[in-house]
């Protein structure tokens, strides 16, 4: 187990008013770099997020050893619907997105429900950077230094009660922030959920970071879910809402199609989707595929919570 | 029309531009971080596209009565073919790395690929009796039937690519858009044809 000491960020150091404003006004000029030079516009988008560092975080015996994916591809090709359905739109759409002032309720099932102000938030517990593979749904893999803490911290915080079976966590629903949102693409807002022992286990991330700086808005600022053992989409973004409730919850892509998309959704290469298979991925900046791993590498850890259960028909 | 050949190199030429986009995307960091699945999805769309340009040129032809959509129709149709070859290299070569064991389960399994890969098979025999020679053994009505093919493989095309979305069916939408105006002219005119041809009697 690692001993953790207390320290304090300062939430100045972490979210400056006037460095926000000039990082939003660096993107801009990255993006603009972008249209015109097309060509290396990482660069700039560094030297934009250093301004808002998190310092670096303690290290994780959780994280993996594995080559990183650059920063370029995290940030510039995922899935967030709430800005667009193409890959490479969050990266464009969401650069304008504000993010302070924000506030996650945690409510529901819970002696102490509260509503946190994310300055609060980030400040709950010293930050650890994870560096966790991540694997979506579609067949391409990453590997990501995240900056976060468990969310059992908050969990621990809140008590939950005996009747706290499962936890929901919801996307803020703002279709003037979130263009993506002004299309019915999916039933708005994007809700996830894990059962409590999911949620509870101490692979289960509440970041609010990447590569050491603030979470890029397009990778779902401020806060996020990543749980490495399930898809990606199981990682809800932007997180307003985590509400813990007796009944499974169903989930934003359970109701788009439930044939397809289950509600553990847990990473598994003998289950495929029903239009593709599952056992191959394409980690980013990899030329062959590779195989996939039974929940993604991390069996070990979480197995045991499926003892028993026929993962064909929880899928 | 004595330009015409002139006016055939150049759109020949313009035809060349998604391949060369391609190629110089790849030369110039811009493929972005899924190379291979954006070069897929590429050369996918552009066979579509042509697919759809080669069911336009009758519908230009008889609204129009310019005579060079008919006499570009051929090369649109080889183009759609050329598309279609690279985008199934792609996808043994680049995608799978001949893993014949994953492509045959993919071909058996999956009916988008079912339905690309018949697509692909259906559109070889429109492709090697494309010379005139072709038209000449063949005769001109055993060729048009065989030709009729091009409207089974467009349907085709659009379907692969509408199972293969995820969830948002903007794109491929906007294609089953686009055929169902080329194939309902077509509709039309027919129906046209048999009300004049019953008057006539």
């Amino acid at each position: 187990m690692l001993i953790k000491k207390p320290f304090d960020i300062p939430s100045s150091e972490i979210t400056d008013q006037t460095c926000y404003l000039k990082r939003r006004e660096f993107i801009k000029h990255a993006g603009l770099a972008l249209a015109s030079v097309a060509v290396g516009a990482s660069m700039p988008i560094r030297e934009a997020l250093a301004a808002v560092k998190l310092g670096p975080g303690r290290k994780s015996a959780f994280s993996t050893s594995e080559a990183l994916t650059p920063y370029k591809d995290v940030t510039t090709y995922n899935n967030f619907y709430e800005f667009g359905t193409d890959k490479d739109e969050p990266a464009k759409l969401a650069t304008n997105f504000v993010t302070r002032p924000w506030t996650v309720s945690v409510e529901g099932e819970v002696k102490r429900p509260k509503v946190y102000d994310i300055d609060e938030l980030l400040k709950l517990v010293p930050l650890e950077e994870r560096i966790y593979r991540l694997r979506c749904v579609e067949g391409w893999s990453m590997v990501i230094p995240w900056e976060g803490f468990p969310l059992n911290e908050l969990i621990k915080r809140v008590e939950p009660t005996g009747k706290a079976k499962y936890v929901e966590f919801h996307t803020l629903h703002d279709p003037k922030r979130m263009p993506g949102q002004r299309s019915a693409v999916l039933d708005w807002p994007y809700v996830e959920g894990l059962r409590l022992d999911e949620a509870m286990h101490p692979l289960t991330l509440l970041a609010v970071g990447l590569y050491g700086e603030v979470l890029p808005n397009q990778n779902g600022a401020p806060v996020r879910l990543v749980v490495p053992w399930k898809y990606g989409f199981k990682s809800a973004k932007s997180i307003v809402k985590i509400r813990f409730v007796e009944q499974p919850p169903v989930s934003a892509w359970m109701k788009a199609n439930a044939r397809e998309y289950g509600f553990y959704s847990n990473v598994n290469p003998e289950v495929d989707h029903p239009r593709w298979s599952q056992a191959k991925e394409r980690r980013i900046g990899e030329f062959l595929k590779r195989k996939t791993l039974m929940f993604n590498g991390y069996g070990d850890q979480v197995a045991q919570m499926y003892s028993g259960m026929d993962l064909r028909k929880n899928f | 029309m004595k330009r015409l050949p002139f006016f055939k190199a150049l759109v020949f030429l313009a035809c060349l531009i998604p391949l060369m986009r391609l190629v110089w995307f790849a030369f110039n960091d811009q493929l972005g971080a899924n190379p291979i699945e954006f070069i897929t999805r590429s050369l996918g769309t552009w066979t579509l596209t042509f697919l759809l340009i080669t069911l336009t040129a009758t519908p230009l032809r008889k609204l129009t009565s310019w005579q060079w959509p008919l006499r570009l129709r051929r090369m649109f149709g080889l183009f759609a073919f050329f598309y279609v070859c690279l985008h199934f290299t792609t996808y043994i070569w680049l995608d799978q790395f001949f893993d014949l064991h994953a492509i045959y389960k993919d071909v058996l399994k999956r009916p988008f690929i079912t339905v690309g890969f018949a697509n692909f098979l259906l559109l070889i025999p429109l492709a090697i009796t494309s010379t005139n020679k072709m038209v000449k053994r063949l005769g001109g009505r055993n060729w048009l039937r065989l030709h009729r093919l091009i409207y089974l493989i467009a349907i085709g095309g659009v379907v692969h690519y509408w199972w293969l979305v995820k969830k948002d069916i903007t794109q491929p939408a906007i294609y089953a858009a686009v055929l169902m105006v080329l194939l309902g002219y077509r509709v039309m005119a027919a129906a046209r044809r048999k009300v004049k041809a019953s008057h006539a009697v």
